[in-house]
């Protein structure tokens, strides 16, 4: 039997950490549990921050993961606004930016991953804007709006969802990508193409293949981006959305091996006893594809901080999951399960002129390694089951949509 | 508000007074009732947070709309009496409805 009455201190009160707690008491810890994040705010949802909140069809209640009588009524120490400058592990306690130490015998790393920066002139000019928290939120929300100019730099989903939302608003939006096309590195092809042919109806301007030089700005704000080529695209607010990078720091500190995140396995634990890191900050076992890598999506955190509490209550390492992701975009919802990494080739199934498609990626023994969904709820489903089971498919089967997606496997 | 009885898998019950309004999902959610895992957060877009409706409560639920409905037939476990709770909306003619949780929402 494991003791479970320790002291467990959380850091990082985001989606992963906030569900660890709440996991460790569904799991019956009764030890002390003290979560500590540095925004004002108790644990909230992050993905609606660039669709139904800035649209404006979400409030902060909404957002909210749980109550704030939910920590109390769970004896689980909540402190917001409070910022960990560092580990000590020979007191075994973290130290917060004030010199208080919080002692622990077990420590859960939750702590995220922050924007990359671009390190280009005027990348601190006011309204150069990047979008992780709701503080984010808010300041591009109050940037968008009728007749407002949004320039977004990076093509992927953030950028893409916080475009769509950006033309509900009516604001116009361009975006600004280096590569040939957009979701480059997170989606096929086909996908790329649906998206932007999607967005351009939806009157979102695309500049692809396109550096970006410089922000210029008058009185310390920004008036424009501009490009490799020279042009400079007029705007009232730039969004930056180049991907994230691990916050390693803290995990440094105590010893932890990192190799761009935090290397976890399959329970959630460093190579440092009693250290667990999930979410966003992490590099962890994929066993569908024998990789490691990192995840960052919801599903990861919660799967994380399941796996964290599990093994800390004494409970079996909870089954491996099939990562997925989603996307919404205007009415498009975009589902995808798994990775394409031993991909050798694709299925289309459905008809992107539709709106309703889904791209299998499938690997030499007709195994399907991924699936893109559009509009697609069967495809999806059917597809991340396979994904888990690993049994090959039929692809003559699987891209005749007069073929239950039941009837696909071999 | 609306009293919601969820019984997990195993047989243990949870009265909940939910306010009007929140779904059967978020209902769950903000008082840690174990075996709703909610992953997407409302979205219609991963099926975990499958329930069976009480056959009492099934007619003032209503019916699936066709995304929910093809979300949950690939569901594992899925019965005549199967909804997403995220798709369910607290109201108070549902006060007093009981939920059954799968086993596994995985």
């Amino acid at each position: 039997m494991n003791d479970l009455s320790g002291r467990i201190v959380i850091v990082g009160a985001g989606h992963a950490g906030g569900s660890a707690a709440a996991f460790l008491r569904q799991f019956g810890w009764t030890g002390p549990i003290t979560l500590i994040g540095e925004e004002p705010i108790a644990p909230y949802q992050r993905p609606p921050l660039s669709k139904a909140w800035l649209k404006g069809e979400a409030d902060a209640d909404s957002l909210a993961l749980r109550p704030a009588s939910f920590y109390s009524d769970n004896n689980i120490g909540l402190r917001l606004s409070t910022v960990v400058s560092g580990v000590d592990m020979a007191a075994r306690a973290v130290t917060l930016d004030s010199g208080e130490k919080v002692g622990f015998d077990h420590l859960i790393l939750a702590v995220g991953a922050h924007a990359r920066k671009l390190s280009i002139p005027g990348a601190d000019l006011d309204g150069v804007l990047e979008l992780r928290t709701a503080a984010d939120a808010e300041k591009l929300k109050s940037a968008l709006g009728p007749g407002k100019r949004l320039a977004v730099i990076g093509g992927g989903y953030v950028g893409l969802e916080s475009a769509a939302s950006a033309r509900a608003l009516r604001a116009e939006a361009v975006v600004v990508e280096r590569e040939p096309r957009i979701l480059a590195r997170v989606a096929c092809e086909l996908l790329s193409t649906f998206f932007k042919d999607y967005h351009q109806a939806k009157g979102v301007a695309f500049e692809l293949n396109a550096g970006v030089e410089a922000f210029e700005g008058e009185a310390g704000r920004v008036t424009g981006v501009r490009l490799a080529d020279g042009r400079t695209l007029a705007c009232d607010a730039a969004l930056v959305g180049v991907g994230a990078i691990a916050n390693e720091a803290l995990a440094r500190q105590a010893g932890c091996a990192c190799d761009q995140g935090v290397v976890v396995d399959e329970n959630a634990l460093t190579d440092v006893a009693d250290i667990y890191a999930i979410g966003d900050c992490t590099r962890r076992p994929l066993p569908l594809y024998a990789l490691t890598g990192r995840l960052e999506s919801v599903p990861n955190a919660l799967e994380q901080a399941r796996q964290a509490a599990a093994h800390l209550c004494g409970k079996p390492t909870p089954v491996a999951e099939t990562p997925w992701f989603w996307s919404d975009q205007y009415d498009i919802k975009l589902q995808i399960a798994g990775m394409p990494f031993h991909a050798v080739r694709q299925v289309v199934r459905g008809d992107p002129a539709l709106a309703r498609f889904a791209v299998f990626h499938l690997d030499a023994e007709n195994r399907v390694q991924a699936v893109e969904a559009i509009n697609a709820a069967p495809e999806f489903m059917a597809g991340r089951q396979l994904v888990g089971n690993r049994k090959p498919v039929a692809p003559d089967k699987l891209s005749d949509i007069s073929v239950s997606m039941k009837e696909v496997a071999v | 508000m609306a009293k919601i009885i969820y019984i997990e898998h195993s047989g243990a019950s949870h009265e909940v007074d939910a306010k009007t309004g929140l779904s059967v999902m978020e209902a769950a959610v903000k008082n840690n009732i174990p075996g709703i895992d909610a992953d997407c957060g409302g979205a219609c877009a991963c099926a975990t947070c499958h329930v069976y409706v009480d056959s009492a409560w099934l007619d003032k639920t209503g019916k699936p709309a066709a995304m929910e409905e093809s979300m949950l037939d690939f569901a594992e476990g899925v019965e005549p009496n199967s909804r997403l709770a995220c798709q369910i909306k607290i109201t108070d003619e549902l006060d007093g409805m009981i939920v059954r949780l799968p086993e596994s929402q995985h």
